[in-house]
């Protein structure tokens, strides 16, 4: 891997929001606004996982382009002029954001994740202080037959990091998808509880890179701390047992 | 193969032909044989050998012969029969020799017939898709001897492009330019793929093709591989259409038996393997990417392009992906020019396109047309017009992904630009034609139920827009909606066409957008005759000057 | 009772939720006595006055919309207010009584009235009859107050904090929109 640059033929500058920036070639459009401190929203991104391309809350505009690019998935080209923020952009992604929170049961107050939630913050982000679409209301269950983690589909947004995280990084590949449309949900291997998984190697990975409450470890939910009291009979012995 | 064999074997069959007085043909497209075609095929047949004219009359069951509506369809001779039942066996076969069957007699001078131009569907109707020995009788793989044994990669392409022949999967990208792309994409392995996931609602173009000419397509497919340098071929058709897979492995199976398919074809270097796979019946699985990923037995998921499948496709291979009704176009063009090609149609879209007429219209089925041909004519002329003396409101073209176009530009000319230009698309071919009793937002909320459940849910815009575009549509239809709603819906459209990942979901909200554009006035009717839901719409801005 | 006054009339209303907003909304404490300086507070759970007032300026709502009162309570609101605001997660989102949305109605009654409730013990407590005289029909979903009548404002939270129902109160008074989610957010 030392192979001499060629800095002239392997460099690219461009312009991203009227900033002059140079990449390197094959970086991707967020990559390179990320390392400027020019900051896009993502949900489904994650470094280190392939681009999944899905959550298009960084859709930015390319001058010259007719269409709207997902800035994840679009590299770099030179002299590409390439804006972030725009009150359409900002627009589109209210509604993305909106729409994720119309889909499943996100009810934030009673959630495990309150207050360090990709979602929630992002709705913050983008100013969401109402949603105006109809919710769905979908009935969904708790998968809490893992004897360490949960699988909370009310919370999930699909954005498939769980997914990518169990093939690529563990390579486990217990998960992946069902269903098509609002119906599609995520899985573990063909469809069973996750506890009788017989691929997970519970490496717990999955809940780490989950932006909201949708897979948490057993414990944390609301309630779920047990207070052992078992201790006070003993101390008060002790205390009395004292001159 | 070598290439004296292929013309003996049309020789063979011709020199049968030859003893044959009389020629009866029964379409055995999935239409007619669902009104019994196949049962009317076996009695003919029977009525044949009981008569002792088995050596003089020759019975096959060909391909669609395009009025469906009037099906089952059979020819015997000169004379085309329609509604033909099972027990009119006899008659049909004893009219050979007396006077036709009056009360059967289907008019072939007909507008339907009289006024369509025929290339891809030219040999539908005469050949048996079952046997290869009819089809090569009939011309098939002629095209192919010609550009193996007389043309280079680059003079097929170069033809390709001259013949300005675009992609007829919808998008109408040229096909010349496609398959240079793919030609100078590095790598050894090359594939190409036939897209047969046909899916929008009330188009069956290509399983006509595929079921009416299977030999054809594979022709096409030679063709495609030997300009870009493929040697594998993979034809992608939906498990929905059983009869065409059929046609289609019999075809293939009788092609590599014949030596058409395999090594070294007609004494050439060039090596051409074709196999089937079958799509579940997603629809989104006729985008390309997510027909890859299918085929490659993962979900059928689209994924962002670029890299376009010319250079990055099935197993990371560049790989040429044309339509159906694509390939079954090249060997017209191989064997007549491309200059030829170019002589039919309008400036910027050539040849002929086959749609599939329904809906309120007296003659449906399947009809092949010169590009530029104007609406009318079809709705009018070909399709005979709208029965029970009811007037024209709008066709629907594109399926889920096209828009309407409504009378006052019924005089428009059928060609890409022109139907991009009204908001509407060419599309795979549907046309689906209304009368005045059609409800426009209702047929929005159609097409966006289909879309909704055919959504793959990787993207959200798509995954949950859809739902929402629906549920919006749904309260207008059952007049419970609001002004607000109604530019809510439009606000949404407009995300959901910019943002989404694929085709499925760019052209989504393409039904509303044009019922919107033309019969907007529905719209405010539902929502003018709603029950107020929403009451004191006041701007709050007024509120707070009052309060400060 | 409504009578005309020079300052601004403000009405607080309690539908489905836990009280938490109107809490939080005491929980002003000492600026609660500027804001009596500030405004009229006609209509509250807070104050006697039991019907709602003919006409007032500002309403700030909490709570999901559950049951046919709340709708109807809703609706007068909106047709005597001139400025309605969503206060809190509830009347914004739904909330915690929207959970019960996810079930049907007769499963929820069967729950809350007949598995959940005491061992019978006489035979007018074995006949188990769901109240429903003096109680109002539950709708089919609890949902926000903007699905049922156009709503102004609003302002996350669960609750949303004192700070921020203040900042929502001066900067209306003031004549401008405020920008609530710089202050408040969902589930805070």
């Amino acid at each position: 891997m030392n192979t001499p640059v060629d800095i002239a033929t392997e460099s690219i500058t461009l312009r991203i929001d009227d900033k002059d920036v140079s990449c390197r070639k094959g970086e991707t459009v967020l990559q390179v606004a990320r390392e400027n401190g020019i900051d896009i929203p993502t949900l489904c991104y994650m470094e280190g996982l392939t681009v999944w391309g899905g959550c298009r809350l960084c859709m930015v505009e390319i001058a010259g382009s007719p269409k709207l690019q997902a800035a994840c998935a679009t590299v770099c080209t030179e002299g590409m002029i390439i804006s972030t923020q725009s009150p359409r952009l900002e627009n589109y992604r209210r509604m993305i954001v909106e729409l994720l929170f119309a889909e499943r049961n996100h009810v934030c107050s009673v959630c495990v994740s309150n207050g360090h939630c990709e979602l929630q913050t992002m709705a913050v982000k983008l100013g969401i202080d109402h949603v105006r679409f109809a919710y769905r209301f979908p009935h969904l269950e708790v998968d809490n037959s893992h004897d360490r983690m949960r699988m909370d589909h009310n919370r999930c947004i699909l954005c498939t990091r769980c997914v990518r995280v169990c093939a690529e990084i563990e390579g486990a590949h217990t998960k992946d998808i069902k269903g098509r449309g609002v119906l599609a949900a995520i899985i573990h291997d063909l469809d069973q509880n996750w506890g009788e998984s017989s691929t997970c190697t519970s490496c717990g990975k999955c809940v780490n890179i989950c932006p909201t409450g949708a897979l948490t470890h057993r414990g944390t939910a609301v309630g779920e701390m047990t207070k052992k009291t078992t201790f006070l009979p003993y101390l008060t012995l002790m205390r009395e047992a004292q001159p | 193969m070598k290439p004296e064999e292929l013309t003996a074997m049309a020789e063979k069959v011709r020199k049968q032909d030859a003893h044959f007085s009389h020629h009866i043909h029964v379409c055995t497209e999935s239409g007619c044989v669902s009104s019994q075609s196949d049962v009317l095929l076996k009695n003919i047949t029977d009525e044949v050998q009981q008569r002792g004219l088995k050596g003089k009359v020759c019975v096959k069951g060909v391909g669609c012969m395009g009025l469906c509506c009037n099906g089952p369809l059979l020819k015997a001779d000169d004379t085309m029969y329609q509604f033909v039942k099972p027990e009119d066996a006899g008659a049909i076969v004893d009219s050979l020799t007396s006077t036709p069957v009056v009360e059967l007699v289907c008019d072939t001078k007909q507008p339907f017939f009289a006024r369509q131009k025929l290339i891809v569907r030219e040999n539908a109707g005469h050949i048996d898709p079952e046997s290869i020995a009819d089809c090569v009788a009939h011309g098939a793989y002629r095209a192919l001897l010609k550009v193996l044994t007389s043309m280079t990669p680059q003079q097929v392409i170069a033809e390709v492009s001259e013949s300005g022949l675009r992609g007829r999967g919808g998008a109408g990208f040229p096909t010349g330019l496609k398959w240079s792309t793919v030609s100078k994409a590095g790598g050894k392995t090359k594939y190409v793929i036939c897209n047969g996931d046909e899916g929008d609602p009330g188009a069956f173009m290509d399983r006509s093709v595929m079921e009416g000419d299977p030999h054809r397509v594979l022709e096409g497919m030679a063709i495609g591989a030997y300009a870009v340098g493929a040697g594998q071929g993979i034809i992608y058709v939906r498990a929905e259409y059983p009869l065409a897979v059929k046609r289609l492995t019999r075809a293939i199976n009788q092609a590599r038996r014949e030596g058409l398919l395999g090594h070294g074809l007609f004494g050439s270097n060039f090596d051409f393997n074709v196999e089937i796979r079958l799509g579940a019946g997603a629809f989104v699985c006729g985008e390309e990417t997510a027909l890859i990923a299918s085929v490659e037995g993962k979900r059928g998921m689209p994924r962002p392009r670029p890299p376009y499948p010319a250079n990055s496709g099935l197993h990371g291979c560049p790989t040429l992906i044309n339509n159906v009704e694509t390939f079954a176009n090249i060997p017209a063009i191989m064997e007549r020019g491309g200059k030829w090609f170019a002589t039919i149609g309008t400036e910027k879209s050539k040849g002929t396109k086959i749609f599939a007429l329904t809906g309120k219209i007296k003659n449906t089925g399947l009809i092949e047309v010169p590009m530029g041909i104007p609406l009318r004519e079809i709705i009018y002329d070909i399709a005979g017009g709208i029965p029970d003396g009811k007037a024209f409101k709008a066709v629907q073209t594109g399926g889920p992904s096209g828009g309407c176009i409504p009378a006052e530009h019924l005089d428009i000319t059928v060609d890409y630009e022109s139907l991009t230009k009204l908001g509407s698309i060419m599309g795979s071919g549907g046309m689906i034609v209304m009368d005045e009793t059609s409800n426009m937002v209702d047929v929005a909320r159609f097409f966006m139920e289909f879309c909704m459940t055919e959504s793959c849910g990787k993207c959200v815009p798509c995954r949950v827009g859809t739902y929402e575009m629906h549920e919006l549509l749904d309260r207008i239809c059952k007049r419970q909606a609001t002004m607000a709603d109604l530019n809510l819906l439009k606000e949404l459209c407009d995300m959901v066409k910019q943002t989404s990942l694929c085709g499925l979901g760019q052209s989504a909200p393409n039904p509303v957008l044009s019922t919107l554009r033309y019969f907007e006035n529905e719209y405010l009717k539902l929502i003018q005759s709603s029950p107020a839901s929403h009451a004191g719409d006041g701007d709050h801005h007024v509120a707070l000057e009052v309060l400060s | 009772m409504t009578t005309p006054t020079a300052k601004p009339t403000v009405a607080t209303v309690w539908l489905d939720g836990c009280s938490g907003c109107h809490m939080s909304f005491l929980d002003l404490d000492e600026r609660l006595i500027t804001l009596a300086g500030l405004v009229d507070v006609l209509h509250s759970p807070v104050v006697d006055q039991k019907q709602f007032p003919q006409q007032v300026d500002l309403t700030l709502v909490e709570g999901a919309v559950s049951s046919e009162e709340d709708l109807h309570k809703a609706l007068i609101i909106r047709a005597r207010s001139k400025l309605v605001v969503a206060l809190g997660d509830c009347a914004v989102t739904g909330n915690v009584p929207a959970m019960r949305n996810y079930f049907d109605r007769s499963d929820l009654f069967a729950r809350a009235y007949v598995e959940n409730a005491q061992e019978p013990t006489t035979p007018e407590e074995r006949r188990v009859v769901l109240p429903v005289l003096g109680v109002p029909p539950l709708r089919p979903h609890a949902t926000a107050l903007h699905e049922v009548i156009k709503v102004d404002m609003f302002l996350p939270g669960c609750p949303p904090p004192a700070d921020a129902i203040w900042y929502l109160l001066t900067e209306i008074l003031a004549g401008r929109t405020p920008a609530t989610t710089t202050v408040s957010r969902f589930g805070k």
